[in-house]
């Protein structure tokens, strides 16, 4: 196992933090890439329709490397400490059995209570302005915090941002040019990525939430500093908006919850149709 | 028999190629980080460590186990394929020769260092792998698999793929 992390990590409450904070960037990524590969075979054109399903591909590589590092952290764990991590049933029982853990059933076996997603990254596709609203959001969020997550002193999760800081920088291009095409093209187009942008704002406020996991993890050097990327993640935004002609919204409220499994009825319908068939026939192979 | 070494496992490995660049094989990619070879119970152990190209790239699995043929093919039975992150895997790391064939077979090869990484909005120059005309205009930042985008060229007007810097 790569840079060990429970010889730096002495105390449970710390394993906890660690594990949440992985799961919870597993969780981004892997409801990111069920959101846009929902449009596989349904984009506007076939370049596009690829675009979406690369950039899914990309998420949900990035999902199985922290699930699987989550994984092992579980796997290290003793029975004892792990038996009230998680409300699902399966799952509990399984870790009960003291089985060992794989990425699958840390994607497939956890209800949407134990997921701590952004609620962003549920929200629905809509129609294309609200995908690449939420896209672009997200991507220069993210780029900022894989910047801030290369740093980390826990190497696995330093790797990991190392290998998705390049492809989310591809992302955000790409989301950034429809950004701008889509504000500077016509006025119906400019209308619709207007109200995108504005019905998706309550959803960003989260992003910088620190919940106590993200500060105990930047506390230990392991997480990053989610406040301190606001002021570059706004400016970044504002610069792609003026040059789209857009206005960027002023709505200072702002819905959170998702990072502490309070999600919207949204991950409901995500997680059935993703796990409908693992929790139908348990330990199905193709 | 001959006892075993890297340098046979790497000639074995020569043969195993990208299943979606067929043109290229993983000594080519850059993609093998390192061979071992031990003695576990009086038969030869290869421990081979592969990165992956992109995080979610689906072929992975695929080379995994075609190397893996390639070695049992030729009698070794005890192969341990790791895979590792870091450091991240960039196209630098691909072989002059690799680049030679890829355009050879009508794929643009990288042709920037992976660390000048472009601007927001800038462009990479492209050229033509066909008539190697430098008039060429992207077409698709995506294409069939994650490291390649698609162009046409402007002179002869054949589309091709570019097999991005990253």
């Amino acid at each position: 196992m790569e840079g060990n992390p429970n010889n730096e990590i002495p105390n449970t409450k710390m394993k906890n933090a660690l594990l949440n904070y992985t799961l919870s960037l597993a969780d981004n990524a892997s409801v990111m890439s069920h959101r846009l590969g929902e449009w596989c075979g349904h984009g506007p054109v076939l370049e596009q329709d690829i675009a979406l399903t690369n950039i899914s591909l990309d998420d949900i590589g990035q999902a199985r490397s922290l699930y699987q590092y989550a994984a092992e952290q579980l796997n290290n764990m003793p029975t004892t400490e792990k038996t009230n991590l998680f409300s699902d049933m399966m799952l509990n029982a399984k870790i009960a059995a003291g089985e060992n853990l794989d990425e699958d059933d840390l994607a497939y076996l956890r209800d949407a209570w134990d997921y701590r997603s952004l609620l962003l990254v549920e929200q629905p596709n809509k129609d294309w302005a609200y995908t690449i609203a939420r896209s672009f959001y997200y991507d220069a969020f993210m780029q900022l915090f894989y910047k801030g997550l290369q740093n980390s002193k826990d190497d696995r999760l330093k790797g990991i941002a190392e290998k998705s800081l390049k492809e989310v920088t591809y992302h955000l291009r790409w989301s950034s040019e429809w950004i701008i095409r889509l504000g500077d093209g016509t006025d119906e187009s400019h209308q619709k990525i207007q109200t995108a942008i504005n019905d998706l704002w309550m959803y960003t406020g989260e992003m910088f939430k620190m919940t106590d996991t993200d500060k105990a993890m930047a506390v230990a050097g392991i997480g990053v500093d989610l406040a301190g990327l606001h002021k570059d993640w706004l400016n970044n935004i504002k610069n792609i908006f003026t040059q789209a002609t857009l206005q960027l919204p002023t709505d200072i409220w702002m819905q959170d919850g998702g990072k502490e499994g309070h999600h919207s009825e949204h991950l409901g319908y995500i997680l059935a149709d993703m796990q409908f068939l693992q929790r139908t026939y348990p330990g199905l192979d193709w | 028999m001959n006892t075993l070494t890297p340098d046979i496992v790497y000639k074995l490995l020569a043969s195993v190629t990208d299943p979606e660049v067929p043109a290229l094989t993983v000594l080519d990619l850059g993609i093998v980080r390192n061979v071992e070879v031990s003695e576990k119970g009086n038969a030869p152990s290869v421990k081979i460590t592969i990165t992956p190209t992109y995080s979610g790239c689906p072929a992975m699995d695929v080379i995994s186990m075609n190397m893996r043929m390639a070695l049992l093919s030729h009698g070794i039975k005890q192969i341990n394929i790791e895979s590792q992150l870091t450091p991240a895997w960039t196209t630098d790391w691909m072989s002059e020769e690799g680049k030679q064939k890829l355009k050879a077979y009508g794929i643009a090869p990288p042709y920037r260092k992976a660390a000048d990484t472009l601007g927001l909005f800038e462009e990479d120059a492209i050229t033509c792998p066909r008539c190697g005309s430098q008039e060429t205009e992207l077409v698709s930042q995506f294409g069939a698999t994650s490291c390649k985008a698609l162009y046409k060229c402007l002179s002869c007007h054949e589309p091709f793929e570019h097999f991005k810097c990253h």
